[in-house]
């Protein structure tokens, strides 16, 4: 074994206990503190940018001023967006649960870069912090979190530091992706090849190719967007000669492959639970895997399928399409493989299992109304209207949001050592559920019948639509507060969880301690099995 | 990533590493995915050049003739020239000769130094006669209405390539201290090498850049 | 066809367009589609959790890693349907595209927040586009600012409209009446005031009204086949371009103020947007841009609408488009008698 520097602590110690300063949590380079830093702030913006959905959907409730002016309404859903999509969603997985989990699971004792590590922490918060700074102290964005071009040359509002920010936070993203590669190339425990590593690992591998090589040409992109308002190059403003349509181009290149940055990690807690509150095997454990890879591929592949009504030429069109609709395919394989997993297991349904079944439902009609939207001819009617809305809505928070919940209730007591309140977990992801399929459902509906989205006013053919909406957005508003509310009760006051409480095979069940020691383990773990080992057993 | 290093060959690695060459691969490895990245962001300029010269070719042509050749042609052996001293720099750290793998260094700064007055002559003369990019373009003697868009292109181009210029040097310069203290030998280089590596893709983007602006046609 | 009219597709929107059938049946087999696979997962899901749920004792769980003929089924079956939904979908997308002989070419130009429509003879509409029943028509579309995007739900199209180029839209429509338009691309403050009415009618009415601009009596703006019916911003607002002799003028001017767009920028209670409200305004003295002092009485008004950047009031950006040739003299009459009477 390795000499160790800092040998005298960390070997019994949880890590938790590991200091108590809030300085040595400021300053930790160990990755399960970092992703519990990670874990807090993405869950406050979640909460910023959940408060402002509701106000969304409150100002909604009639077909013209309810709450708040046409301006504030714009620059609200703006906020929604870019901060659901760059400070919650895209590193609420892979650097929250990845960061803690990853070696974990892999059987190492950090990831490979551990000090990049705490510093990619500060990029995205400095980065994050200069947002929100640029967005309280100027006078907020109003562009969409797409900062489509020419409007948001002209726009008067804070976009130049909004930008910036997101800029600092895709660097953020960037190094964790690299990191995360870089561990599972290099620190993989001995035994642990490629086709014995988790399919959460999987997953984040998968993902964190997608951020190091897509992350990059979304920073060019804003970097030429503050250039076109400071420089005035003319790149992408029709005033000086640019395309406008050239930025839609560059910036999907990006913000596609993104969504998958956003789903992947989710599909691969879902992978990870099913299994284990079923007792057997993972079904398919390969074509999980590689469809993982092979969505991560497709997905720099079909950017056009955002802009079938923005110009561009027919024929890029149809080849967009064709790419897209094989998206659904490596799709279908892992839904039809969570399934069969439960096929003559032993089912449990505590809550983080609740949680991969409603991502199941609601991530398989995410993905079914997007072959409406891949089909050329029904975009065309479809595009900007809230059937989109609902669709991607299916997809984030159906699939994500629910995974990621899944996923914190499945590896609260590895995090913390303490059990959630079961039954309360039930009650409140009943709220969530339910509340969303009334949130979403009703707006496949009226984006149907052409309600556009960022539509301030509306007509009031659609107001039924809107009001049942807003009553399940307050549903689910309730349920993830009291879901949050108990988690953070439960870390401290609830019930002392052991080792293993799930009965799972991964390393961070069966050799770590709940909470972990500072270096993980106790020793060096060794693997010669893959982790979803359940042998056949009584009931 | 090493906490720290000693003058006498053995080195400290992280604690999550099993060697000191398991962690010198791990950051090679890093370092390769990060110019991936790199790539990857002067790809989207790459693009968008090549999106506006496949638009207006007569433009690019037209425009390109501002461009001073022999001065891009000497930058292009001055950076040439640094790499191979760069090279140099790494192997000699390899072998422990820190003397002499302080000199190369210094020569790639001097050589990057060089670039930048380059660059610098090559700037001032277009700002001076109004080569600008997109609004503030001023230049009567290129007719085409769409020549802004080349001088955008081409400022956005080289300077993003020369911010990374003036990182790389602040990347050697970093490394140099380092040799120069002694804190490197031949079982502990991995910065000079990650640096090295780091001043080679600076140079390869420029030997991209170089014909694609100054020599259309 | 026969059956057009009797079917019922799921969009539950009019098919006033000879494209939207086509769209639509995609859409509902899309929706059935949809169904039976959500209630297959559904029903399976259930299925399982309740006949393997831990509770049920007295037998073993399978050990099964998988089944090379269960997943090659549920890789190809989705593959093909998949390729079939894209030809299907191009099939109609380029029914969309394709050229149509002769159409009837209208020039649209979008800006924040209104729709410029010019017709081959001269004529200038303001957020009315009227269309000649079972013709083919042509839009040939620009921006004058950001991008804006023609949708006109009713008839299953929609198109960016791009600053810098022209986009073009061709379809043929066959519902008369009165269908709604939005901009379908934000476009900033008043993006959801920015609607349009495309006016459908019979050939020769339409050629009656490019010659004289006299829409056929039968012609209601107010019903929208559809929908209820914008503008939004003002409650009480008719929205309709026409007069109708019982109206004063400045209920006429009301009318007008919405139906021109005017209100997306103009508040009538004194909320300022991006130009100054309305309420108050007459007779006020009120500093220009450029320092001066400037009454707002009639000829101010007219000279604002008919030239709106020439005297700016200190504060507000010149963002307003010119409406000379856009309004009649008894329009503008109607506007100042409306500004007049909000006091």
């Amino acid at each position: 074994m390795a000499h160790d520097a800092s040998a005298s602590h960390g070997h019994d110690v949880d890590y938790l206990n590991d200091g108590k300063t809030v300085w040595s949590w400021l300053s930790t380079i160990d990755h399960k503190r970092i992703g519990i830093m990670y874990l807090v702030t993405v869950l406050i913006f979640f909460g910023v940018a959940g408060l402002l959905a509701i106000g969304i959907r409150l100002e909604h409730w009639g077909p013209t001023r309810t709450i708040m002016g046409p301006d504030t309404y714009n620059k609200v859903f703006t906020l929604h967006g870019a901060i659901m999509v760059f400070m919650f969603i895209i590193p609420a997985i892979p650097s929250a649960l990845g960061n803690f989990l990853l070696p974990l699971m892999l059987g190492a004792k950090d990831v490979a870069f551990p000090r990049l590590n705490l510093f990619s922490y500060y990029v995205f918060l400095f980065g994050a912090t200069l947002a929100v700074v640029a967005i309280l102290a100027g006078q907020g964005v109003d562009t969409g979190w797409t900062f489509y071009t020419p409007y948001s040359i002209k726009s008067q509002t804070g976009v130049i530091l909004t930008v910036l920010g997101a800029f600092i936070m895709g660097m953020s993203s960037i190094l964790t992706g690299l990191n995360f590669i870089a561990t599972i190339h290099k620190l993989r425990a001995p035994g642990m090849t490629f086709h014995r590593m988790p399919l959460f690992v999987w997953a984040t591998y998968a993902t964190s190719i997608i951020q190091v090589l897509a992350t990059p040409v979304i920073g060019i992109t804003l970097l030429l967007l503050v250039a076109e308002r400071v420089l005035k190059v003319g790149i992408f403003d029709p005033a000086l000669g640019g395309d406008p349509v050239l930025f839609q181009h560059f910036f999907w290149f990006y913000s596609h492959p993104a969504v998958y940055i956003m789903i992947l990690p989710g599909m691969g807690i879902i992978s990870e639970i099913m299994p284990v509150f079923s007792r057997k095997p993972i079904f398919g454990y390969r074509a999980i895997a590689y469809s993982s890879l092979a969505i991560a591929a497709i997905s720099f592949l079909v950017w056009g399928h955002h802009m079938f009504v923005s110009g561009q030429s027919d024929f890029s069109n149809i080849i967009f399409s064709f790419l897209t609709v094989l998206v659904a395919v490596p799709t279908a394989i892992k839904v039809f493989n969570w399934l069969s997993t439960m096929y003559k297991g032993s089912i449990k349904l505590d809550v983080p299992m609740l949680y991969a079944l409603a991502f199941l439902f609601l991530f398989t009609i995410g993905g079914l109304t997007g072959i409406f939207l891949a089909a050329l001819s029904i975009d065309v009617h479809l595009h900007d209207t809230y059937f989109i809305v609902a669709h991607f809505h299916y997809v984030m928070m159906g699939g994500t949001v629910m995974a990621l919940f899944g996923g914190l209730h499945y590896w609260w007591p590895k995090f913390f050592g303490r059990m959630y309140p079961e039954k309360l977990g039930r009650f409140a992801w009943a709220l969530v559920f339910f509340g969303f399929n009334l949130l979403f459902l009703p707006q496949f509906y009226i984006g149907g019948k052409g309600m556009p989205r960022r539509y301030y006013n509306y007509d009031p053919v659609y107001t039924l639509g809107h009001q049942v909406s807003t009553i399940g957005s307050l549903m689910v508003g309730f349920g993830l507060m009291l879901t949050l509310g108990y988690l953070f009760w439960a870390a401290k006051k609830g019930q002392k969880a052991t080792q293993n409480p799930w009965g799972a095979k991964t390393l961070e069940w069966t050799d770590a301690a709940s909470p972990p020691i500072t270096h993980n383990f106790h020793g060096q773990p060794t693997v010669d099995n893959w982790p979803y080992e359940y042998k056949s057993e009584r009931v | 990533m090493s906490h720290d290093a000693s003058t006498t060959g053995s080195h400290h690695y992280a604690h999550h590493f099993e060697s000191a060459d398991h962690e010198f691969e791990t950051s090679k490895f890093g370092m390769w995915v990060f110019l991936v990245t790199e790539i990857m962001l002067f790809g989207g300029l790459f693009i968008a050049y090549g999106i506006y010269r496949g638009m207006y070719p007569e433009m690019f042509m037209e425009a390109h003739h501002a461009l001073n050749k022999i001065m891009g042609a000497v930058n292009t052996v001055v950076l040439i020239c640094s790499s191979l001293t760069m090279a140099l720099a790494v192997g000699m750290a390899q072998r422990n000769e820190r003397a002499k793998s302080a000199k190369l260094m210094m020569a790639t700064l001097f050589f990057a130094c060089m670039f930048l007055v380059i660059k610098y002559f090559e700037y001032s003369h277009k700002i001076h006669i109004g080569l600008l990019p997109g609004a503030f373009y001023n230049n009567p003697d290129i007719t085409h209405p769409k020549a802004p868009i080349f001088f955008s292109i081409y400022f956005l181009m080289t300077g993003l390539h020369g911010l990374h210029v003036l990182i790389g040097m602040g990347l050697i310069i970093w490394v140099l201290r380092r040799t120069m203290k002694g804190e490197f030998s031949s079982a502990y280089y991995t910065p000079v090498e990650i640096a090295g590596l780091y001043w080679h893709l600076v140079d390869l983007i420029w030997i991209y850049l170089f014909p694609l602006l100054y020599l259309i046609g | 066809m026969f059956w057009q009219s009797a079917y019922a597709s799921t969009v539950g929107l009019p098919q006033s367009s000879t494209i939207a059938p086509t769209v639509d049946i995609l859409y509902d087999f899309l929706v059935y589609l949809s169904v039976f696979f959500l209630i297959l997962v559904t029903v399976v899901m259930v299925y399982f959790t309740v006949k393997y749920h831990r509770s049920k004792t007295g037998r073993e769980t399978a050990y099964i890693v998988g089944s090379h003929t269960l997943e090659t089924i549920w890789t190809v079956v989705p593959l093909v349907l998949m390729l079939f939904v894209f030809a299907w979908g191009l099939k109609g997308y380029r029914e969309m595209r394709a050229p149509m002989k002769d159409p009837v070419e209208i020039n649209i130009i979008g800006r924040q927040w209104l729709w410029n429509i010019e017709y081959t003879n001269g004529r200038k509409t303001l957020n009315e586009l009227v269309l000649p029943k079972g013709k083919p028509v042509r839009l040939i579309m620009t921006s004058e600012d950001v991008l804006h995007s023609f949708f006109i739900p009713n008839f299953r199209i929609k198109q960016d409209v791009v600053p810098g180029r022209f986009t073009t839209l061709s379809f043929i429509a066959t519902q008369p009446g009165v269908h709604i338009v939005f901009c379908a691309e934000y476009c900033g403050t008043a993006h959801s005031d920015m609607l349009a009415k495309a006016v459908v009618v019979e050939p020769e009415e339409f050629d009656e009204w490019t010659r004289t601009g006299k829409l056929p009596a039968h012609v209601n703006l107010n019903q929208i086949i559809g929908a209820v019916g914008a503008p939004t911003s003002v409650a009480a607002a008719t929205g309709n371009g026409s007069s109708q002799p019982s109206q004063t003028p400045a209920e006429r001017g009301k009318a007008l103020a919405a139906s021109k767009g005017c209100i997306a920028c103009h508040s009538d209670n004194g909320t300022r947007m991006v130009g100054p409200s309305y309420k108050g305004i007459f007779g006020k003295k009120e500093e220009m841009a450029d320092g001066t002092m400037v009454t707002v009485d009639e000829n101010y008004i007219r000279k604002s609408l008919m030239d709106p950047n020439a005297q700016i009031v200190k504060g507000y950006t010149p963002s307003m488009p010119p409406f000379a040739g856009l309004l009649k003299d008894e329009e503008v009459n109607d506007l100042i008698a409306y500004i007049k009477s909000l006091k």
